[in-house]
C-alpha cells in the first residue's frame, strides 16, 4: 500500500501532465505484477463492489475521532470528500502496515460477506495502522470514485512507456470486461494478439474556433460548409468484419452503441469513418441531454435503445478499401463518403450523411449559421476543400463557427460549496430573474444554476462576498443578499413544468460578472420567455 | 449592564475607556493586536500596540500616531486596566487583556500556541471572557510540528536543486515569510526574495536574527536562480514575474494546504501544511487553559466551533467581525501590497 499511496500523493500534488506520467511510469517500473493489475483496474474505474455503506463508515470513523456526529457532518460539508474527511479526523497512529495494495483489495472483496461487527473491527484496526495518506487511499478504495485527475489515457501512456508497448494497442487491450482478481499482468498487458491491431484508430483532427471575420478566410468557393453537430465525435472502424467505435477521448465505446453492429453487413471491411454520434428519434435530432443518457451507461437497456436511439452522422472518410486516405484532399474523401452513403442508403441502418451546404457568398454562409438552432446544430464547420486530414488541433484548414450563446442578466440568490478543487469555496450558484407576483410586487424567481465561467480570482471574490452576506443557511445551501449581477449564457431554452420559473435552459454558464449593474437592472422572466423561438 | 467589550459597526468597543480593539472603521483610539491588514487598518487618530509591531504598522500605514507598549506593561484609561500579552501569531502579535472592576476579558486577535522561533511564544492569560479566533476550528485541522514541516520544505528545496530547478515558495509577506526564512537551510543555496517580502523582512531584521536574503531585481538572471529558493507572496502566483523564472517548482505553506481541493485549486506543485493559527486541539486547549466561562468566536468556522463549545458546557457565542484569518490570504496580499 505504501508505494501506491505515494503514487496517489504524487499524482495529487501536481497539475502537470508530464509529472503525472513520470510518476506513473516510475510506479509501473517497480510495482509487483499483482499491484500493477489492480492499479490499472482502479485507474480505469474497475473497483470491487463497495463492502460497507457510507452511513456505517461515517459512524465507525467517528467513533475513533470521538466527536459528535453533527460535527463530523459539518466537517464533511466543508472538506467536500468523505474519504478525505475520514482520513483527516481519525487520530494519527504510530503503527504501520506493510500489506500490499493487492492484499488490501483481496481483504476488501472478502469484507462484503462479513458481519457488521467484523467489518467495524477490520476498518478501525486498519485506519489506525495507516498514515494519513494511506488512510485516505484505503478509504477511497472502499467508498468509490477515485478522481485524482488521471484519465485512463494518461495511465495507458505511462504503462506503455514503462513496458515499452504501443499506446493505442495497449488501450485496446485494457478495454472490455476483465476481472483484476482473475487476470494476470502477463495476460492483460504483455501477451501479443494479432487482433490488437485491428481496432487501431487514427488520431482525430480538431478544429479551432474562428477568430475575426469569416470573410478573411478568402474565397468562399474554397470552403466546404457543414453544420456542427452537438453529439459525440467518434471514429467508426470496420475491419475484418468487426466493428470498433472510438470516442474522441480515444476510449473504445463499441459496446455502448449496439445499433452500429448492423454496419458490419453493409459497409465493406477496410473502412474508417469520422462522424458524430447523435440521438435521433421521431425523425428529429435529439438534444445533448438525450445523448447523455447513453454516454453514462455501460449496459444498454432495451428501453433506453427504444427511447434514445442513436445514429452516426458521417462527415469524413479516413480509410477506404483498407487504404489510409487521410492525405487525399477533403473534396476527394467526401466524394468517396457520399458514394458510399448512396450505395447503402436503402439499407435500414442508423447511418446518416452530414450534408454539405452550397454557399455562394460569405453572406449565405452567415445565413446558414443563423439556421443552426432550427437545425439542432451548434453552428457551422468550415473545411478547406483541398485540406488533408491532419493530426490533433491545427489552425488553418478547419474552423468551427459556433452560434453566440443566448444571454440574460440575473441576480445571484443562493450558493453552495463546490467539491474537488473548489472544496470550501462557494462556487455553485443559483440565479434569479424578476417577476411580478399576484400582488403586483416585483420579486426574484430562480431560473438556473451555473458553476462555470468565472476565473479563480473572481470565484474567490464572490466566495468572500457570500461568506460576508449570507442571509440564511439550509444545510449546505446559503441564501445570499441579492446584490451581485451576472450575465448568464445558455445554448437553448424551452418551457418546463419542473422549473419554478416555467423555463429550462441548456448548459447555463456565467459569461461575466456585471459589476456595472445594480440588481434592479437585471432581466425579467418575461424577457427570458421572449427568447423562446 | 453594558458589557466591558461590545461589538459595534466600527469594531470591538470598550465604552468605559472609549477605546476600540482592532477596529475596522476609523476611530479615535485603537489598540492593535498585530500588523496584518485586517487587524491594523488605516485612519485611526491614535494607535497603541506592542513595541515590536510599531515599525511594522508604520511601514504599512505610513505616518501614524502610534505608542508602543511592552508585554505585561499595564496602562489605565478611565479606570480600565489594559495590557498586551504574546499571541505567538507573528512577530509583535499580542492578545489584549482588559480589566475593569475585577472582571477580565481577553481578545486574542490571531494566535497560535506552537513556538515558531520568530515571534514571542503564546502566553496563557486567565480571564472570565475569552474572545477567540477560530480560523481552523474544525476537527479536520491538525498540524504536524514545525520542525517536521520545515524538514520537508528543506528536503523539497534540495530535491529541486538536484533537478536543476528553482524553488518558489509562497507565504504571506508579513509573518509567514520570516518564519519560513528563519528555518530554511541556507546551506542548500541562496534565498532570494520578492520586493514585498524583502521590504518587510528588513523592517523585522533588527528584532530577529534571520538568514541573509537577496532581492530579485531586473538585473537578476534566471540562471542565477537555478537551484536556489525564491520567497514570494501568494499574489505573485501566476504572474509574469514568476513565469520568467522557468524552470521552477512552486510550493505554498498554509493551513489550507491540509485540504486536497485547496492545493489543486491553487495550481501549486507542493502544499506544506504550516499555519500561524491554532489547529483544532490547540484552540480547545488554550480556551480551557484561560479558565474562561464565556467564549466569543470572532472569525473562522465560528458557528460550528461555538456550537461544539456549548456542548462542552461553555457559554459560547459568535460575533460578526471583519477579520479574515488565513481565509482570504491571497486577496489580503493583493489589496495591501504593491511593491
Amino acid at each position: 500500500m505504501k508505494n501506491f499511496a505515494t503514487l496517489i500523493k504524487q499524482l495529487d500534488s501536481s497539475n502537470k501532465t508530464s509529472v503525472k506520467v513520470e510518476a506513473l511510469t516510475a510506479y509501473f517500473c517497480t510495482a509487483s505484477p499483482e499491484d500493477k493489475v489492480w492499479t490499472i483496474a482502479i485507474l480505469s474505474h474497475r473497483r470491487p463492489p463497495r463492502p460497507v455503506n457510507t452511513t456505517l463508515l461515517r459512524i465507525w470513523a467517528n467513533e475513533l475521532a470521538n466527536i459528535p456526529m453533527w460535527l463530523f457532518e459539518e466537517s464533511y460539508h466543508i472538506v467536500g470528500d468523505l474519504a478525505e474527511t475520514i482520513a483527516l479526523i481519525i487520530p494519527a497512529s504510530n503503527q504501520h502496515s506493510d500489506k500490499s495494495l493487492s492484499e488490501f483489495l483481496q481483504e476488501i472483496i472478502q469484507l462484503k460477506k462479513k458481519t457488521d461487527d467484523e467489518k467495524r473491527s477490520y476498518l478501525q484496526k486498519n485506519w489506525l495502522t495507516l498514515n494519513y495518506y494511506e488512510r485516505f487511499v484505503f478509504t477511497k478504495l472502499i467508498t468509490g470514485s477515485f478522481r485524482i485527475g488521471v484519465s485512463q489515457k494518461l495511465m495507458t501512456r505511462a504503462l506503455a512507456k514503462a513496458e515499452n508497448l504501443d499506446e493505442d494497442i495497449l488501450a485496446y487491450k485494457l478495454m472490455g470486461n476483465w476481472d483484476p482478481n482473475k487476470i494476470s499482468f502477463q495476460e492483460l498487458v504483455l501477451d501479443e494478439k494479432s487482433s490488437d491491431y485491428l481496432s487501431k484508430p487514427y488520431p482525430f483532427y480538431l478544429a479551432y474556433p474562428i477568430d475575426g471575420e469569416v470573410s478573411n478566410l478568402g474565397n468562399v468557393e474554397d470552403w466546404a460548409v457543414e453544420h456542427k453537430w452537438d453529439g459525440i465525435r467518434s471514429q467508426t472502424i470496420i475491419r475484418d468484419n468487426q466493428l470498433f467505435v472510438w470516442s474522441r477521448g480515444e476510449e473504445l465505446v463499441t459496446d455502448k452503441y449496439p445499433e452500429f453492429q448492423s454496419f458490419i453487413h453493409v459497409i465493406p471491411s477496410g473502412t474508417v469513418i469520422d462522424a458524430e454520434i447523435l440521438v435521433f428519434a421521431n425523425n428529429n435530432i435529439g438534444t445533448f441531454n438525450d445523448l447523455q443518457a447513453r454516454i453514462g451507461r455501460k449496459t444498454v437497456s432495451a428501453n433506453l435503445l427504444k427511447n434514445n436511439p442513436v445514429i452516426l452522422k458521417a462527415y469524413d472518410l479516413l480509410e477506404w478499401q483498407g487504404e489510409d486516405i487521410r492525405n487525399q484532399p477533403y473534396e476527394h474523401r467526401r466524394l468517396l463518403l457520399e458514394a458510399l452513403y448512396k450505395n447503402i442508403q436503402h439499407h435500414n441502418i442508423p447511418f446518416h450523411l452530414s450534408e454539405r451546404k452550397t454557399c455562394n457568398s460569405w453572406q449565405e454562409v452567415e445565413n446558414e449559421r443563423m439556421l443552426a438552432r432550427e437545425m439542432r446544430s451548434e453552428g457551422l464547420m468550415l473545411k478547406r476543400k483541398d485540406s488533408t486530414y491532419q493530426v490533433g488541433r491545427k489552425k488553418g484548414s478547419w474552423w468551427k463557427w459556433k452560434l453566440e450563446p443566448l444571454v440574460i442578466d440575473a441576480v445571484l440568490t443562493y450558493a453552495m460549496r463546490g467539491s474537488g478543487r473548489r472544496t470550501n469555496l462557494f462556487t455553485d450558484y443559483t440565479f434569479a430573474l424578476w417577476q411580478n407576483n399576484e400582488n403586483g410586487e416585483r420579486e426574484l424567481v430562480t431560473f438556473a444554476k451555473a458553476y462555470s465561467g468565472l476565473t479563480d480570482a473572481e470565484f474567490r471574490k464572490v466566495d468572500n462576498f457570500i461568506k460576508k452576506n449570507t442571509i440564511d443557511k439550509f444545510g449546505p445551501v446559503r441564501s445570499v443578499k441579492p446584490q451581485l449581477v451576472f450575465e448568464i449564457g445558455f445554448e437553448g431554452i424551452s418551457l418546463s413544468k419542473r422549473h419554478k420559473s416555467g423555463i429550462a435552459t441548456r448548459f447555463p454558464r456565467i459569461m461575466r460578472w456585471r459589476q456595472d449593474k445594480k440588481i434592479e437592472e437585471a432581466n425579467t422572466i418575461d424577457d427570458l420567455k421572449d427568447m423562446i423561438v | 449592564m453594558i458589557p466591558l467589550l461590545a461589538f459595534n459597526d466600527n469594531g470591538i468597543y470598550c465604552e468605559q475607556a472609549n477605546v476600540y480593539l482592532d477596529p475596522w472603521k476609523p476611530v479615535k483610539n485603537a489598540i492593535i493586536t498585530h500588523g496584518h491588514a485586517d487587524h491594523s487598518r488605516w485612519g485611526h487618530q491614535n494607535y497603541m500596540t506592542h513595541i515590536s509591531n510599531v515599525p511594522i504598522i508604520k511601514h504599512r500605514l505610513g505616518d501614524i500616531n502610534v505608542t508602543g507598549k511592552e508585554w505585561n506593561e499595564s496602562f489605565t484609561i478611565n479606570n480600565v486596566k489594559f495590557s498586551l500579552h504574546p499571541a505567538g501569531h507573528i512577530i509583535g502579535s499580542s492578545q489584549i487583556r482588559v480589566e475593569y472592576k475585577g472582571e477580565v476579558w481577553v481578545f486574542t486577535g490571531d494566535y497560535k500556541t506552537e513556538d515558531d522561533g520568530v515571534s514571542v511564544p503564546y502566553e496563557v492569560v486567565k480571564c472570565n471572557t475569552f474572545i477567540t479566533e477560530c480560523t481552523f476550528g474544525l476537527p479536520a485541522f491538525k498540524w504536524t510540528p514545525q520542525a517536521e514541516v520545515m524538514c520537508n520544505i528543506n528536503n523539497w528545496w534540495a530535491e529541486n536543486k538536484a533537478d536543476k530547478k528553482t524553488s518558489i515558495l509562497f507565504g504571506y509577506s508579513l509573518g509567514k515569510a520570516q518564519r519560513l526564512l528563519k528555518h530554511l537551510d541556507a546551506n542548500i543555496g541562496t534565498i532570494y526574495t520578492h520586493g514585498a517580502i524583502e521590504n518587510m523582512t528588513n523592517i523585522i531584521r533588527p528584532m530577529v536574527e534571520l538568514p541573509p536574503t537577496t532581492l530579485i531585481t531586473r538585473e537578476t538572471k534566471k540562471e542565477d536562480l537555478l537551484g536556489n529558493i525564491v520567497l514570494a507572496p501568494p499574489s505573485a502566483h501566476g504572474s509574469t514575474w514568476i513565469r520568467k523564472m522557468t524552470p521552477f517548482v512552486t510550493g505554498t505553506a498554509s493551513g489550507w494546504m491540509a485540504f486536497r481541493g485547496a492545493r489543486r485549486r491553487r495550481a501549486i506543485d507542493k502544499g506544506f501544511v504550516l499555519s500561524d493559527h491554532c489547529d483544532w486541539f490547540a484552540l480547545l486547549e488554550s480556551i480551557k487553559a484561560t479558565g474562561a466561562e464565556k467564549i466569543i468566536c470572532t472569525h473562522g468556522y465560528t458557528e460550528v466551533f461555538s456550537r461544539y463549545l456549548r456542548e462542552l458546557g461553555y457559554d459560547a457565542r459568535t460575533e460578526k467581525t471583519q477579520y479574515e484569518g488565513e481565509l482570504t490570504e491571497n486577496e489580503k496580499v493583493a489589496d495591501s501590497e504593491i511593491i
